[in-house]
């Protein structure tokens, strides 16, 4: 078995002390939620931390809660699980609740929380791997080297994205709470991201995410989370898909919204997707052809590298299919779309 | 003595009343019995090699090449062993002698000598007072390095004239094995053919993925005497290696192994780590343990060889097959292992269930700088399998024949030999045809399912253990001991390894039938080599049918004597004593009978204290040519699957939706495990199929060392599996028994292609079926015949 290196393990009982904690460790310091993609990776020794600061141990940080003006506030250590099960979630975050359900597998969603995969490092076939053999490699451009495996002479790093969760917010237009030493902020998760795979996020030191926030979704709110991967369980995605579809009061697509994830260092908006669909109606076979649109126009815009495992072409071939299943689920009601 | 000797070849379980082949006079045999380890698994009480903690016991660790080929140039350890907590350190030179389960080609070093041929290649070992320390000290471990072209592709490496992988290797490039055989006339009955097919077929690399990594632990002894326990499947030819590496007396060396966590041939080979713990343990004077990570698994590896092959089949109008013609190139990774071995197997395997009026096949097995290859289940035959069941599909297609109804056309028969030379006993391979044709409801199904949902079938045979042991000795494959004690308890000590296939629950049932005990009054003392006769290992799906028929014979031995003395007591004739359900029964007189630790007691007095030996070896097989004793065996099984698969056809995605596995075992000993491993094989098999890619990338590098890169199906990815048993008694096998292990994975494969033809209208020929060929193949058929496509089924 791998070992863990050495560290210190913070239990803070409260928010302010976990920031307290964190600005005066510093750099050498790192947040532990569930631990399930951390802790692999600091076997991997891609993280060396000399303090974790666990978040178990705050209260405020669990469940899910109504708040103000018909939001919902999730506290960042839910468990994935929790998320997916959530009878209010299901029904007014139908994409989230989906997404969390098809992370990893039954353990780890149990252990996995809604903070740590919002939080979850970028991934890449180069950089994912052990010591060793990144030494063998002679490391690369994320970790330790000079150099991209993945883009020939590249000087951004190009791993990706591989949060489930992560489009399926940006299409329910989430915002994040976020505390540091200088207080609380709240950012809408779209500007959240960085397209660089090194770290594509835009978080200050010491900064924790307390919060998911959701505002109200329509009366007809539609939404669906399609995955592939090789396997009908445990995998990270070879490409995610979160579809929102907002219906009026006549069954008339009133919204829409398409978000990719797994191709490159951030979750990726399918532009027009509103634009497509707006005024279809999915009862109608023209939804059917508005669909194709978004698909088609999907491909146009991803061109997945071949940074995770699995074929790149492969993995922009199925962008349309799967961007057209989730669309189709989410007009149904049905879904998550995975194999399996 | 064998038993085949005491009971003739007639039937060993011959002596037993009528009705037996519908198992109604047996009281254990045949019965879904737990395994008798099966509650201290489950429960955590086994005790695994990692399990094993001694008094001072260091932990070491190995420094591995981070080039894929290379010479070493030097090797410095001066800081690593500064380092607190470092006990020693060793290297090649520590250990300079060569080995190789093979005893004809030794071209493992326990620590590379000059040389490293992979990236993984164990180059240093540390032991230190724990894992972190030794860990921490093999970064400290300075190598000089000098790179070697490295050679990913067998073509390339066999086209190669430098640099030699191995220098010693023969031929041209880097040959690691080559054979060709050829029975009858292959030319002349391919031109006698009226369809010939011809194509190209691929196999990947796959590996084991047992759920224990590798283990061991040594304790050398102040008087000399050394102890290993490992998580091996060969404790007799680790002791051999042992001996052989560290210039040991061979009496001096215990090997033992723990309980096992699974194995499948990837623990076949002695080890890097046996070497290595025995060493520093010598070095060191206390005890030292090696556990290895799973990426150290992966680049032990000795997994499915890649094949590149290409075969010819003739075949006349009727479907019977006229000659089958092969050329195989076998990717091999960096050592010999069992290569010699698989280079046989790759033809030697193939004449069967079918067949084949001529036949001929030349393989080579080339040197690559990859983790080596060597024996995964079904070692050396799965992969010529695959191809041959493809193309006899595609002949079956020629000919406008049915898949099952052409392979019944070509059914070699009972009690028959094959083109090269191998005795065929039982065979009930066409009564798996029924079993699957019926249970999968063949007839009225198969190209009648909607598109995208297809049928297809496949069929097999292996061996049950071969006469050919790895060192060539005349002494016997089996050895087992029986003591008895007068409570009416026996243990039965026997060098079988059970890695989780169930051998010593077998012995168990054996003997408790043998000789009418409760199966919880037999103990298994089983793999150490200081309590147990000679066993060869698990390998080549011997066990059951070798321990077995050695465990009858040493139960026959005592049971004669017991029946003797309690006939006596009684003064009745000895064949009026039943030894059963725990007691001695009189079968002329229900009012008699004795509970069965008193028949022991009556023996004891008359005969003194009682024990026995028992033994087996195989009769003598094999044609008669060089060679022509690898892959005979004493018995075959055979095998039949249906495999149903449905195909996306906007993703490519192969979901095989059930099995249907027909497997002739002889006699199910115990149903319940045969089936279990008859759903393992099928498992194994569609894993291979679909998701398993064992490779390397472009710089050497394993492709996903992890049980996270490397996919092996969930739970929720495995299909409905049938498991129906197919009992042809074989007259040789322990109560008619044959293999059950190895057998059943072979047909999944080629069966999941033929599935995809029925379902779709392409033929996949390169291993594994990823959605991307599969839409490929898709497109290219669609460019061919748009309109069929569109309209028809295919």
């Amino acid at each position: 078995m791998l070992r863990l290196p050495q560290f210190e393990l913070a239990r803070p009982r409260t928010v302010s002390e976990a920031v307290t904690l964190l600005s005066e460790a510093g750099p050498s310091a790192m947040v532990v939620a569930g631990g399930t993609d951390l802790l692999p990776n600091m076997k991997h020794e891609l993280f060396t931390p000399d303090v974790l600061v666990s978040l178990a141990g705050i209260e405020e940080l669990r469940g899910v809660r109504e708040i103000e003006n018909g939001w919902l506030a999730i506290g960042a250590m839910t468990s994935l699980s929790a998320v997916a099960e959530h009878p209010l979630l299901r029904r007014r975050a139908p994409a989230l609740a989906q997404a969390a359900s098809i992370v990893a597998g039954p353990q780890l969603r149990s252990m996995g929380t809604i903070g740590g995969n919002v939080m979850l490092d970028t991934r890449c076939q180069w950089y994912n791997q052990t010591y060793f053999w990144r030494q063998a490699l002679g490391y690369c451009l994320k970790k330790d080297g000079a150099l991209c495996h993945v883009v020939a002479g590249g000087k951004k790093c190009v791993a990706a994205a591989s949060n489930d969760t992560a489009p399926a917010l940006m299409t329910l237009s989430a915002t994040l709470e976020i505390e540091g030493p200088e207080g609380r902020r709240s950012v809408p998760i779209d500007d959240f991201w960085v397209a660089d795979g090194i770290f594509n996020k835009r978080l200050e030191p010491a900064e924790i995410l307390v919060e998911v926030r959701l505002g109200p979704t329509p009366p007809g709110h539609r939404g669906a989370y399609g995955k592939l991967r090789d396997r009908g369980s445990i995998d990270f995605p070879l490409l995610g898909v979160a579809a929102r579809l907002d219906l009026d009061d006549s069954g008339a697509v009133a919204d829409a919204d398409v978000v990719l994830t797994a191709l490159a260092a951030r979750p990726v908006r399918v532009q027009k997707t509103r634009s497509l669909l707006i005024g279809s109606r999915p009862d109608q076979t023209s939804f059917d052809d508005a669909i194709a649109v978004v698909a088609a126009a999907a491909f146009v815009q991803c061109h997945p590298l071949a940074n995770i495992p699995g074929d790149a072409d492969y993995r922009r071939e199925m962008v349309p299919v799967f961007v057209g299943r989730t669309l189709r689920a989410a007009a149904d009601g049905s879904g998550p779309v995975h194999p399996i | 003595m064998g038993a085949r000797d005491l009971h003739g070849p007639g039937a060993p379980w011959g002596d037993r009343p009528p009705g037996d082949r519908e198992n109604r006079d047996f009281r254990v045999i045949g019965k879904p019995l737990p395994k008798v380890d099966g509650l201290a698994k489950a429960t955590g009480a086994a005790v695994y090699a990692d399990d094993i903690a001694l008094p001072g016991m260091l932990h070491a660790k190995t420094l591995r090449s981070p080039h894929a080929h290379a010479r070493i140039r030097s090797i410095d350890a001066s800081r690593a062993l500064a380092l607190p907590g470092v006990h020693a350190v060793i290297t090649g030179k520590d250990m300079p002698i060569p080995y190789g389960v093979i005893p004809w080609t030794p071209d493992e070093h326990a620590l590379a000598l000059d040389k490293v041929r992979f990236v993984g290649d164990e180059v240093a070992a540390v032991a230190a007072v724990d894992e972190d320390t030794a860990n921490a000290a093999v970064k400290l471990i300075a190598v000089e390095y000098e790179p070697l072209k490295a050679f990913y592709d067998p073509f390339e490496a066999l086209a190669a004239v430098e640099p030699r992988i191995h220098e010693d290797s023969k031929g041209p490039g880097n040959i690691s094995k080559h054979v060709a055989l050829s029975f009858g006339d292959i030319e002349g009955e391919l031109a006698r053919a009226d369809v010939v097919v011809e194509d190209d077929y691929f196999f990947h690399g796959t590996t084991h993925t047992p759920i224990e990594p590798h283990c061991a632990v040594a304790q050398f002894s102040a008087d000399g005497l050394l102890t290993v326990w490992s998580a091996t499947q060969i404790t007799h030819y680790v002791q051999r290696a042992l001996a052989r590496v560290l210039e040991l007396p061979i009496a001096r060396i215990r090997v033992v192994q723990p309980a096992l966590g699974g194995a499948f041939g990837g623990k076949s080979d002695p080890f890097s780590l046996e070497f290595c713990v025995a060493k520093l343990a010598m070095i060191t004077g206390r005890p030292v343990k090696m556990l290895w990570t799973r990426e150290e698994v992966f680049y032990a590896h000795r997994g499915r060889h890649p094949m590149h092959m290409r075969y010819k089949t003739g075949a006349k109008k009727d479907g019977r097959i006229t000659g089958v013609d092969a050329k195989i190139l076998i990717d091999g990774g960096a050592y010999s292992s069992f290569g010699l071995v698989t280079a046989y197997y790759a033809g030697q395997l193939l004449t069967g269930p079918y067949h084949f009026p001529s036949y001929r096949f030349d393989s080579t097995r080339v040197f690559t700088n990859k983790p080596p290859c060597g024996p995964k289940r079904g070692h050396g035959s799965v992969q010529p399998r695959f191809a041959f069941e493809v193309q006899l599909d595609q002949v079956a297609e020629k000919l406008g024949l049915d898949p099952i109804e052409i392979r019944r056309k070509n059914f070699q028969g009972e009690n028959t030999h094959t083109v090269n030379g191998q005795r065929i006993t039982s065979n009930g391979f066409l009564a798996c045809l029924d079993e699957v044709e019926r249970a999968s409801g063949w007839r009225e199904r198969r190209g009648r399912l909607p598109r995208g949902r297809g049928l297809g079938v496949a069929g097999s045979m292996y061996i049950s253990g071969t006469n050919y042991p790895v060192y060539p000795n005349p002494l016997p494959q089996a050895g087992i001991q029986l003591a008895l004690e007068r409570s009416g308890r026996v243990t039965v000590f026997t060098g079988g390894n059970d890695i989780g296939q169930g051998s010593n629950s077998v012995v168990a049932y054996l003997v408790a039938e043998e000789l009418g005990l409760d199966v919880l009054d037999v103990r298994v003392v089983a793999a150490d080599t200081d309590l147990c006769p000679v066993d060869l290992g698990a390998y080549s799906s011997r066990v059951t049918f070798m321990v077995g028929n050695a465990t009858i014979d040493a139960c026959r031995k005592l049971r004669a004597q017991i029946v003797q003395a309690v006939a006596e007591a009684w003064k009745v004739e000895v064949s009026r004593v039943r030894l059963a359900s725990g007691r001695a029964i009189d079968l002329a007189d229900a009012s008699r009978s004795i509970p069965i630790a008193e028949a022991f007691q009556i023996a004891e007095e008359r005969f003194d204290t009682l024990g026995s030996t028992g033994s087996y070896n195989t009769p003598t097989l094999g044609g008669d040519y060089r060679g022509g004793t690898i892959g005979a065996a004493p018995a075959y099984s055979f095998t039949a699957h249906v495999a149903e698969v449905s195909v996306d056809l906007e993703t490519g995605r192969i979901t095989c939706e059930k099995v249907w596995i027909a497997h002739d075992c002889g006699r199910a000993l115990n149903p319940m495990l045969v089936a279990g491993q008859m759903e393992g094989s099928a498992y194994m098999g569609i894993a291979e199929a679909l998701l398993e890619d064992h490779d390397v990338n472009r710089f050497g590098l394993h492709a996903g060392p992890s049980l996270l890169d490397y996919r092996i199906p969930t739970a929720v990815d495995t299909p409905e599996l049938y498991a129906l048993i197919v009992e042809s008694l074989d007259p040789e096998g322990p109560y008619g028994a044959k293999e059950a292990g190895e057998g059943p994975l072979h047909p999944s494969i080629p069966a999941i292609s033929n599935a995809v033809f029925d379902a779709v209208g392409i033929r996949l020929k390169h291993l594994p079926f990823t959605p991307g060929k599969v839409l490929k193949a898709l497109r290219e058929k669609e460019a061919r015949s748009p309109v069929l496509s569109r309209g028809g089924r295919r």
